[in-house]
């Protein structure tokens, strides 16, 4: 059996919380006894600028920590699919937030598009919780990490003051994709 | 009593492993100044050592930052800074008192793109010939080389011993990728961890410095009377500033401190290096790309090996030696415009073809194909 | 306790100063006002001194602990001693050019935090050891080897900066009034918090000879008839205060001193853990 590897790419702007889902998703893979190197690109620039977050997670351990061609893509933002899509593989998946990209180009890959943002605002009362909506779609779509893994993961990784609605926002994003969009 | 870090499995960035191994080696100060990408050291260590009954500070620069170490370090605890390149270079002015004044301790130095400012959240590998010669006169530093998160961790650790088993600052040489990566990591129990402590002396003792070995250290307030000075001296800290052999006998005694133990402070990894035809020595983050290209280079049936530095100096010289006897060929990438390249070439003496492998900026890495497509060129321009 | 030996307190009586250096009168009010204080030797001292003449002071003359450190870095070299450390008395030596020279960002912050150690600066005006350059606090106009034309920059009022950044105790007096200066040292040294001593001083050889003051008695007797006490000098025009140096006490106040802090948080913290 050869070993089963992940490549993902979470990517958007800097202060939507790439980098937070690529830590959270890193810490499930642990919690469900995979290996895994997740590494991160930002601009110096605290707000704003291009942000990325990059997970492998793998059966056997891991030499090249960066991603090359993933298997799942997010894209946050339009400019993220923009600058991204190349890397997806044909056969990838991916995932965008359908209220800041307007426009996706035809691929032979899988495409979710999913309304984070509107859902972020409505349910969740807060545009800061997309990232985490688009986590739990990614966790139903690709079961790269298991869902009690992700759950349990993002309680040890958000604020104390933020996990219950991180949590309900990671079921919405995980509800959302099992609706059949 | 202080609250262990509880052992098991954990995924944990770079920065936070070196921290808490610094927490398990017996650190109980650090003082640092803000610096892109080494901070998350200093956060994570103004939160943790105070519930160790440690003590964090920030200072007014770098430079203060390695002073206040070097204070601490004295007063008997076990401490250390963490910056990059920027800092790195203000630190330099201390690094060479430490070494001069035999003072235990760490200093981490997270590579990022210079000169200058540079590129402040991109990964480079530049700082490491300033890690061997940043600072002015002769000496002999030791400095180590992570590669990984888990190494972030038991590197950290053997920094702080050899800086006690040597009585002498180390560098832990780290880069962005390695020391902002998360990756899982196993925390081991505490009984598991060996730790060096300092050699106190005896209250009879009264030569503190320069004795051949690693000489007890006294702390101040310990009623040694013991003057700690950067100037010239003798083996009780008296200045002897215009004496040629006391100068010469200092100079080459704390030298010579390191050298002698080279075999037990260097230290590398072999990969597949049986039988194979060409090398690559590499370090850090850069080494991550190896192991990929090895398995990509047996495809196209060529039998590659790795040495990988876990430290940089003193150099291992022996190791590469040894290897360049039996190679073709070997590679040295980098993310520099070569450094440690002109060292591996001194050591192989022509024994050997060596190539430099080089790229820097944007903190992007050299990738296995990259230095796929270097081997098979080097290979065709040799058969 | 027994009578006053200077000897008891140095490793020897060979002191490497120039003669006439002020260097001298600091020396003896120091160690007379640590005798006075009751103590019989060095044990609970450590000194921290940088690069420059009065760097000398303590190292290795005194028979006790010294750091003597890279330039201008001997307040933080002693922040690190005295954090880790509180119960010792920790006493930093330095001239102007290393510690509102070189090392001024470090004297600042210190004060700032309010580290309990004590300060003392023996401001000579020049940068002596190196031979005569002009310091930051080199009188306006002064000449200098490095300021053939005289010194265009204004001199630094180390004091009162002092007590603009925060400390609890500030005094400044000079090598001639030998009763207030020890007078202010034993203050200094009992003072929980951040003490600074300006000891205004004379350098015969680098900065005397040329600025026309032939002797270290010429130079004693400038400090004398061109001090002003403080009470007096805040009644004073500046321009009234041209050229004089004023004296005395500038600050005496209570605040919390830096390792108390620092040990409360830490007990705070270590506690906490232990509960949780």
């Amino acid at each position: 059996m050869t070993p089963k590897r992940v490549d993902v790419r979470v990517s958007g702007l800097g202060g939507q919380g790439a980098v937070l889902v690529g830590e959270i998703l890193g810490r499930a893979a642990v919690y469900d006894e995979k290996y895994v190197v997740q590494t991160q690109s930002y601009g110096a620039e605290a707000r704003g600028s291009a942000a990325r977050s990059e997970v492998i997670i793998s059966d056997k351990e891991i030499g090249f920590p960066k991603v090359r061609k993933c298997d799942i893509l997010v894209a946050m933002s339009q400019d993220a699919l923009n600058k991204h899509l190349d890397d997806l593989k044909e056969n990838g998946i991916l995932l965008v937030d359908k209220n800041k990209v307007r426009d996706v180009p035809k691929v032979k890959a899988k495409v979710f598009s999913i309304p984070a943002t509107e859902i972020a605002e409505t349910a969740s009362k807060s545009r800061i919780y997309v990232n985490t909506i688009m986590l739990g779609a990614l966790t139903k779509i690709t079961g790269v990490v298991s869902e009690e893994a992700a759950k349990e993961a993002i309680v040890d990784t958000v604020p104390k003051e933020t996990i219950e609605t991180n949590l309900e926002s990671f079921g919405r994003g995980f509800e959302f994709v099992g609706s059949g969009d | 009593m202080t609250k262990q870090f509880p052992p098991g499995t954990y995924f944990m960035q770079g920065n936070q492993a070196c921290a808490e191994a610094a927490i398990a080696a017996g650190c109980r100060f650090f003082a640092g100044y803000p610096i892109t990408p080494a901070t998350e050291i200093a956060e994570h260590l103004a939160n943790r050592l105070p519930q160790t009954h440690g003590i964090a500070i920030q200072m007014e620069d770098e430079l203060a930052a390695l002073s206040a170490v070097i204070g601490a370090s004295w007063a008997g605890a076990k401490a250390m800074t963490a910056t990059s390149g920027p800092g790195f270079s203000l630190m330099q002015e201390n690094i060479g008192y430490a070494f001069m004044t035999e003072t235990p301790c760490v200093i981490a130095d997270i590579q990022r793109a210079g000169p200058s400012t540079g590129q402040a959240t991109k990964c480079a590998q530049g700082d490491v010939m300033q890690s061997r010669w940043g600072t002015h006169g002769d000496y002999t530093p030791i400095v180590l080389s992570p590669n990984s998160v888990q190494e972030m961790y038991s590197l950290t650790i053997r920094a702080f011993n050899l800086a006690e088993t040597y009585r002498t600052p180390v560098i832990f040489l780290a880069d962005e990728i390695v020391a902002h990566m998360r990756e899982r990591i196993i925390i081991p129990p505490s009984h598991e961890i060996r730790i060096v402590n300092r050699k106190k002396p005896r209250k009879t003792d009264k030569t503190f410095f320069n004795t051949g070995k690693t000489p007890p250290m006294p702390s101040v307030g310990d009623g040694f009377n013991v003057p700690v000075t950067g100037s010239t001296h003798n083996k009780h800290g008296h200045r002897y500033t215009a004496d040629s052999v006391v100068h010469r006998q200092l100079v080459e005694g704390l030298a010579s401190k390191i050298n002698k133990n080279a075999n037990q402070i260097t230290n590398h990894e072999d990969y597949n290096t049986e039988n194979c035809e060409i090398i690559i020595v590499s370090y850090g983050c850069t080494s991550r790309a190896v192991y990929e290209t090895i398995e990509l280079a047996k495809k196209k049936g060529i039998n590659a090996g790795s040495i990988r530095l876990k430290t940089l100096w003193p150099f291992p010289e022996k190791a590469i030696q040894t290897a360049a006897k039996n190679v073709k060929m070997i590679l040295v990438p980098e993310m520099n415009l070569r450094q440690i390249f002109y060292e591996v070439e001194r050591v192989v003496h022509g024994a050997t073809p060596v190539l430099p492998m080089n790229k820097i900026g944007g903190g992007e890495m050299i990738t296995p194909e990259e230095l796929l497509a270097e081997i098979i060129r080097g290979v065709s321009n040799i058969d | 306790m027994t009578e006053f030996s200077i000897r008891e307190y140095l490793r020897s009586m060979r002191l490497p100063f120039c003669t006439g250096c002020g260097n001298m009168t600091v020396i003896s009010c120091f160690l007379k006002a640590v005798h006075e204080l009751g103590y019989e030797d060095l044990r609970k001292f450590v000194f921290c001194s940088g690069i420059g003449c009065a760097a000398w002071i303590p190292s290795p003359h005194f028979k006790a602990d010294s750091i003597h450190t890279t330039h201008g870095r001997s307040i933080p070299t002693a922040t690190g001693v005295k954090l880790v450390r509180p119960t010792l008395n920790v006493v930093v030596f330095g001239g102007d050019g290393d510690l509102v020279g070189i090392g001024l960002s470090h004297l600042i912050h210190a004060t700032r935090r309010n580290l309990d150690i004590t300060v003392i600066m023996v401001n000579n005006m020049i940068y002596g050891m190196t031979g005569g350059q002009m310091a930051p606090t080199t009188p306006f106009k002064a000449k200098t080897t490095t300021t053939p034309y005289g010194n265009l920059e204004r001199p630094f009022d180390a004091t009162q900066l002092i007590v603009a950044a925060g400390a609890c105790y500030a005094a400044r007096w000079t090598t001639f009034h030998i009763d207030q200066l020890r007078g202010a040292m034993k203050r200094a040294l009992t003072t929980k918090g951040f003490a600074f001593i300006e000891a205004i001083s004379q350098c015969p050889t680098a900065f005397g000879r040329r600025v026309g003051l032939k002797t270290p008695k010429e130079m004693l007797r400038w400090f004398k008839e061109e001090s002003v006490p403080v009470q007096k000098a805040r009644k004073m025009t500046d321009g009234d205060l041209v050229g004089k140096i004023v004296i005395g006490d500038f600050v005496c106040r209570e605040r919390p001193p830096f390792t108390k802090t620092v040990y409360e948080t830490i007990k705070e913290a270590a506690n906490d853990t232990q509960a949780s």
